[in-house]
C-alpha cells in the first residue's frame, strides 16, 4: 500500500517567535533572531551570540506540576506540537489513536537538565541530583511526553543524528504514513542547547561565528547556535480530503545516506547522493525543484561542499532554482533545524515565495548557487530541504505545493 | 615573527604536536607543513586544545585559521605567551 502524504498542521517555537505566524513574519521580513546570548554567565566563552527562543515562557504553557519532568527541549516540542495539532484540527477516534505515530528528532535531548545535575555534583559538591534527571534528559523525553498528553499509542521513537535529526524523523514518519504503517503522524524536532558546558564544547570545536551566520557569503565565519522546535502533522491525502482539512503541502520524497568520509568535514559527493536519492524517491527530475532550503550553516566547509553538491545535481535546472538558508534567521537549532526549515519550506510553497537569506555580504565564487537574499515571489511546484549532519549523515526531504493550480489538485484521483 | 621563538617554546610546541598526533618527535620538524604531517581540521583543533593547556594561553579562532605549518604555529604561541601579563611576584 502506497499513499500520498500531506502536511495538515505546522507548529514551531524559535528565536523568531512562539508560533508559526510569528516565525513566518520574521522569515519574510528577513529579520534574524540572532542576538547576544542571555540567561547565564558567558564569561570566558569566545562567542557571544546565539538564536535563543527568548519569548518562550514555559509557565504560560504548563502548570508547575506538569513542568517537573520536562526539560526545556521537551517543553519546546510540546508547545510546537500543540500548535501543529490545533492548526490541523485533527480529531482521532480511540482506534486511530492506537495507531497514531510520533517521530521526533533531537541531537542533545535534555542537556539543560543534565548540565544542572553536573553543576550540582561537580561544582557545588551536592550529594544528589534531581530524581527525574534521567527521564528529563533521555532523547525520547519529548516524544514520550507527547504520548502522555495525546494518548497516541502507535509507533513512537526518537532519532538522534546530530544536525539531521529532524529531517531523519520527518522522513521516517513520512514513510510510515506512505506505506500504511500509521494513519497519522506527528513529527519534527526540538533542541535546547544553551548551557555553559555545551557552549564551551562548541567553542572548542571552533566552528561558531563570533558575530553572525552568513550562509554562502564571502566573509562567513561560522555557525550560530539556535534553539527551538518544529512539528508537522502528516496524514494520507485521502484522509485529509475526506475530513475537509486544509492541506499545507505534500511530502513526496525522502533520501538519506552516509558520507563515510570524515567525522566533521562534509562531503559534496555524500550530499549529492542524498539529494539524488530524495529526488528518486519523489520521482522528480532536478528541473522540477524550484527552491532549496539549504543546510547552509555559514561555516567555511559546509557551504562550499553543499554548493558543489547543488551545482552537480541541479546542473540543468539551476535557472529554475532559488536557494535559501534560513539558519541565518533562526540559527542552527541542531536536531530541530530540519523541522524549522521544513516549516519554512512548506510555507514558502503555500505562499509561492522564497525566504531571504539574512546577513549576506558578498558573492563567494566557491559558493556559486542562486542564493535568495531578498524576499521574492517565486512560483514553484516543489521544494527540497537539506540537512547534512556532523558524522556525515545526510537527510533530504522533498515537498510539493498543495494549491488550486498545483499538480496535487489537478490530479485529485491519484 | 618566526625568528623570535625561543628554543624552549619551540621544543615544547614540537613535543605537544608529536604527542597529539602520535608521531615520533624526530618527524615533527620546525619546517614541516601540516599537510606533510597529515594534520586535518579535527587534528588541528586537538592540537590547539593541547597547546592552550600546555602554555596556559587562549588561541583565538581567527589567528588559528591562518596557520599552515609548524613554524607559524610556534610563532603564534610565542606571541600569545609574550602577551600574557607577567605573573605576580
Amino acid at each position: 500500500m502506497t499513499r500520498r502524504v500531506v502536511v495538515t498542521g505546522a507548529g514551531c517555537v524559535s528565536a523568531l517567535g512562539n508560533t508559526v505566524p510569528e516565525f513566518w513574519a520574521a522569515c519574510l521580513a528577513g529579520r534574524s533572531g540572532i542576538a547576544q546570548i542571555d540567561g547565564f554567565d558567558r564569561t570566558g566563552i569566545r562567542f557571544q551570540n546565539g538564536a535563543q527562543a527568548r519569548g518562550f515562557d514555559a509557565s504560560q504553557h504548563f502548570d508547575g506540576k506538569q513542568l517537573i519532568p520536562l526539560d526545556r527541549f521537551a517543553q519546546l516540542a510540546i508547545v510546537a506540537a500543540r500548535e501543529a495539532l490545533a492548526h490541523s484540527q485533527l480529531e482521532l477516534t480511540d482506534d486511530e489513536r492506537a495507531r497514531a505515530a510520533i517521530v521526533t528528532g533531537s541531537c542533545y535531548g535534555g542537556k539543560t537538565s543534565e548540565d544542572a545535575g553536573f553543576v550540582a555534583l561537580y561544582r557545588d559538591a551536592q550529594p544528589r541530583v534531581h530524581p527525574l534527571t534521567i527521564p528529563r534528559l533521555m532523547a525520547n523525553a519529548a516524544a514520550s511526553a507527547l504520548t502522555l498528553e495525546l494518548g497516541w499509542q502507535g509507533p513512537v521513537w526518537t532519532v538522534s543524528t546530530a544536525c539531521s535529526s529532524a529531517n531523519h524523523a520527518i522522513g521516517q514518519a513520512y514513510w510510515l504514513v506512505r506505506h500504511g504503517l500509521a494513519d497519522v503522524a506527528l513529527t519534527g524536532g526540538s533542541e535546547a542547547p544553551f548551557t555553559y558546558g555545551s557552549l564551551k564544547a562548541w567553542e572548542a570545536l571552533r566552528v561558531v561565528s563570533p558575530d553572525t551566520c552568513r550562509p554562502f557569503s564571502l566573509g562567513r565565519n561560522g555557525m550560530i547556535l539556535g534553539e527551538g522546535a518544529g512539528m508537522l502533522v502528516l496524514e494520507p491525502l485521502d484522509r485529509a480530503r475526506a475530513r475537509g482539512a486544509k492541506i499545507l503541502a505534500e511530502i513526496i520524497g525522502f533520501g538519506m545516506g552516509a558520507d563515510a568520509h570524515h567525522l566533521t568535514q562534509p562531503s559534496a559527493a555524500g550530499a549529492a547522493r542524498a539529494l539524488r536519492l530524495a529526488l528518486a524517491d519523489a520521482n522528480l527530475p532536478p528541473e522540477a525543484i524550484g527552491v532549496i532550503n539549504a543546510h547552509g550553516t555559514g561555516t567555511a566547509a559546509n557551504d562550499i561542499a553543499e554548493s558543489a553538491a547543488i551545482r552537480e545535481v541541479f546542473a540543468a535546472g539551476l535557472h529554475n532554482l532559488k536557494v535559501t538558508a534560513t539558519k541565518s534567521l533562526h540559527g542552527h537549532a541542531l536536531g530541530a533545524s530540519g523541522a524549522l526549515e521544513a516549516v519554512a519550506t512548506v510555507l514558502g510553497l503555500q505562499h509561492q515565495c522564497v525566504v531571504p537569506t539574512a546577513n549576506f555580504q558578498e558573492f563567494d565564487p566557491d559558493c556559486d548557487v542562486p542564493l535568495c537574499i531578498e524576499r521574492q515571489l517565486w512560483p514553484h511546484e516543489a521544494a527540497v530541504s537539506n540537512s547534512f549532519a556532523f558524522g556525515g549523515l545526510n537527510a533530504v526531504l522533498v515537498f510539493r505545493r498543495a494549491g488550486p493550480n498545483s499538480a496535487l489538485m489537478l490530479n485529485p484521483t491519484d | 615573527m618566526s625568528e623570535s621563538v625561543s628554543p624552549a617554546v619551540l621544543e615544547r610546541v614540537l613535543r605537544t604536536l608529536a604527542d597529539t598526533q602520535k608521531l615520533p618527535l624526530e618527524q615533527v620538524t620546525p619546517d614541516a607543513t601540516f599537510e606533510q604531517l597529515n594534520i586535518d581540521s579535527l587534528d588541528g583543533i586537538n592540537i590547539l586544545f593541547a597547546l592552550e593547556n600546555e602554555f596556559d594561553i587562549n588561541i583565538p579562532d581567527e589567528s588559528a585559521r591562518l596557520v599552515r605549518d609548524v613554524r607559524q604555529l610556534a610563532a603564534g604561541v610565542q606571541k600569545l605567551i609574550d602577551a600574557k601579563p607577567a605573573p605576580a611576584a
